[in-house]
């Protein structure tokens, strides 16, 4: 990446990297490119190696003791940064809208979980709305579609952000996705309790994919896009699909999900 | 409820849904339909953020003072010369119309269409008793021809495709005719339904409102069949919930702009009828008696169990028509008289959790629901609520809690999570065949219908660790 543009440039920012559990294991280089992308936009960062996962399975089984811990652990890891940036939309969204929920009856921790939550940022709208960032010399010659996750979409409010940023990626042009606001079946433990079912909306969501005629599919969680990914490959479809941010840190040229390199 | 003694699992009636071809068809016209009409009434509504905040807090109002409406509501229908019964339960509910039916010699009654009706067992306890029930609404018309459930709160025959309908009504009509288009079909129901109105002895009807300050109760539809089957029988019955007061007609209004919008698309139904007592002297129609059981079935108890929020539910539909899992299984794979959303926070309240503890697990928590909800009830909220029931009282699956329990050790473990991660991704390698892994053990939820990717070599944060090693 190129020098880059930034509203703060003065004040160097420190933050903390949530790379998230599912990063961790299935695709590193979203997280490579988060760092990248972080400091082109001016910011310091850490990568807390103690962290694991922010507790998301335990709290969507009902397991709130389960997730409490799990809270406890990532609020005092993540507490010392200015902020803490998540490549996941409904990674963030448990760390800002359920870590909080999860201690009405322990005001201590209910402060230290707001606190941290106001500074909790999924990593595409963290870049726009508090880095005023956008990609310089970054392009890629082809067509995409754009998921939106539904924890980022509706939880966060994430929409117009990614498309910002990589409307300003040369080359590339993205394509409407036809019923866009819709899931795409994956729900985290939903789509291996409930395969069938599963199957059958994440189906739909690749036809619509297919119809649109472009050459990868873009999204900010990489849960919903091992999902669609995974379909479309066992479909036989073509499209590639990568994690927004890496296309914005210039890997789109790099193997997409399930490509070895 | 009448479930049946023994009925297929969730997951059996779920197959059957996914394998039926015409259900998907119906479901998609239906649906699809009414979430690009709701789409252009909200477009065009500039008002519907300021009245859904109206709306929410109307019925949040009524429901924290239910003593007061409940008492002044019952006050002003007695004085309009209304009979009001109170049902603590549904099997009380449905003595209670029953004995007025007996009472009133009633052979044959009609029914306008009314969810409380189905939630009771109405339908059945009349058939228990002798009576003759005409289903009077189109849809109701059809399924009760079909001998099936209502598989939606608004649409009940959405299962059924029109070719399907018009193959019934060739079956059971007495003149159906060429059946050739939808309104040949319509024409042949209401040839078949007209005798039947004017014949009935008692017409049972459900409410959209009961209205606290005028004591009327008051329904919409969009075939003036509740008109009709209140209007000429000598008896009219209302079954409604207690949830459905409002506290006067203007309240009444705010919350049929957002039922109807919600529900159709259109600014108002074509009937939308408030009836207010028996017919007084002077009236040309209208029953000699008017009465209106009153059904708590589970309500107060939803009001202490911190279920409240759903007490708002005006039966729209949206929740239903957005539902990733509705959109797909549709209703009777939820096996409940509420299907979609607000069905699965619904029925473990009215049947008990353990028969029901799928619904709630049955949904991916997308939101959905809750954004196009016009009193905007936070569903995946309550569902995962039910979820934490589920799991402090032990009825999760051992596979689940063993599993959930494992994880939740080593990610509280980083030193040991670090290790098996590790592991972890190294074996599932083993699997995969160029990017890709098309089976493994234990991921067969995952990989019989999709491919997995092919995890890295070394997770983030072993390769995250390396990097920072080197200068």
């Amino acid at each position: 990446m190129a020098k880059d543009n930034f509203r703060q440039s003065a004040e160097v920012a420190r933050v903390g990297l949530f790379v998230t559990c599912l990063v961790d294991a299935m695709r590193p280089s979203i997280g490579f490119a988060a760092i990248s992308l972080l400091e082109a936009a001016g910011c310091r960062v850490e990568v807390p190696l103690e962290q694991t996962c922010c507790g998301q399975p335990a709290l969507n089984t009902g397991d709130l003791a389960g997730t409490r811990e799990l809270a406890q652990r990532t609020i005092t890891l993540f507490e010392p940064y200015d902020y803490i940036v998540v490549p996941s939309g409904s990674c963030a969204a448990t760390i800002r809208v359920h870590y909080p929920e999860l201690f009405h009856e322990e005001p201590h921790w209910r402060a230290r979980a707001d606190a941290l939550a106001a500074r909790t940022h999924e990593l595409l709208s963290f870049l726009v709305d508090v880095r005023g960032w956008s990609p310089t010399h970054v392009s890629l010659a082809a067509t995409a579609t754009y998921h939106d996750s539904c924890s980022g979409l509706r939880e966060l409010g994430i929409g117009s952000q990614p498309r910002r940023l990589l409307a300003a990626v040369d080359g590339l042009s993205l394509r409407p996705l036809e019923d866009n606001a819709t899931c795409c079946g994956f729900g985290g433990t939903f789509c291996v309790k409930y395969p069938a079912i599963s199957n059958a909306i994440v189906t739909e969501k690749a036809q619509h994919i297919e119809a649109t005629g472009a050459e990868l599919l873009l999204g900010g969680d990489l849960g919903c896009l091992m999902n669609m990914a995974g379909k479309l490959h066992r479909r036989g479809s073509g499209v590639r699909a990568f994690h927004a941010a890496e296309v914005l840190a210039g890997m789109g040229d790099g193997p997409a999900i399930g490509e070895v390199p | 409820m009448n479930a049946a003694p023994q009925r297929p699992s969730f997951d059996a009636r779920v197959h059957a849904a996914l394998g039926n071809p015409l259900l998907k068809v119906a479901i998609d016209r239906t649906t699809g339909n009414a979430r690009s009409k709701r789409a252009a009434a909200m477009a065009a509504w500039p008002g519907f953020a300021a009245a859904r905040e109206l709306g929410r807090d109307i019925k949040d109002h009524v429901i924290a003072h239910l003593d007061h409406y409940l008492v002044q509501f019952e006050r002003n229908a007695l004085a309009s010369g209304a009979q009001i019964h109170w049902a603590r339960n549904g099997p009380e509910a449905c003595e209670m119309v029953v004995a007025i039916c007996r009472k009133a010699g009633a052979r044959s009654v009609t029914r306008a269409k009314s969810m409380l009706g189905e939630e009771i067992g109405l339908p059945h306890a009349l058939e228990a008793a002798g009576i003759e029930r005409v289903e009077t609404d189109l849809a109701e018309h059809i399924i009760q021809l079909a001998g099936d459930p209502p598989s939606h709160i608004v649409w009940p025959a959405l299962h059924k495709t029109r070719e399907q309908v018009a193959e019934l009504f060739r079956a059971h009509h007495h003149d159906p005719g060429a059946l050739a288009s939808v309104e040949a079909m319509v024409a042949s129901a209401r040839h078949e339904l007209r005798s039947r109105f004017l014949a009935a002895d008692v017409g049972i009807s459900g409410a959209n409102f009961l209205v606290a300050d005028t004591g009327a109760v008051c329904t919409v539809t969009n075939e003036g069949n509740a008109e009709l089957t209140t209007t000429p029988p000598r008896v009219h019955i209302v079954t409604a919930g207690i949830e459905k007061l409002v506290p006067s007609t203007a309240h009444a209004m705010t919350l049929l702009r957002l039922l109807v919008r919600s529900a159709t698309g259109a600014e108002l139904t074509q009937y939308t009828t408030f009836h207010c007592g028996p017919k007084r002297p002077g009236d040309l129609d209208g029953p000699t008696e008017f009465h209106i059981v009153l059904v708590d079935g589970g309500r107060t108890r939803m009001l202490a169990e911190g279920l409240a929020d759903m007490l708002r539910c005006i039966r729209c539909g949206a929740c239903l028509n957005h539902c990733v899992v509705y959109r797909q299984i549709g209703g009777h794979a939820y096996g409940s008289t509420y299907p979609g959303p607000m069905g699965s926070v619904l029925t473990p309240m009215l049947t008990g959790l353990a028969q029901s503890k799928d619904l709630p697990r049955a949904c991916t928590l997308n939101g959905q629901c809750q954004e196009v909800c016009p009193v905007a009830i936070p569903l995946p909220t309550l569902l995962r609520g039910w979820r934490s029931r589920l799991w402090s009282s032990g009825l999760e699956s051992l596979t689940v809690r063993q599993g959930l329990a494992v994880w939740r050790f080593l990610a509280l473990h980083p030193a040991l999570y670090r290790r098996v991660s590790g592991w972890a991704v190294r074996i599932m390698s083993w699997f995969a065949r160029g990017g890709w892994i098309r089976r493994m053990p234990l991921a067969g939820g995952w990989t019989r219908e999709r491919d997995l990717p092919r995890p890295p070599d070394r997770t983030f944060i072993a390769q995250y660790r390396r990097r920072m090693r080197r200068p």
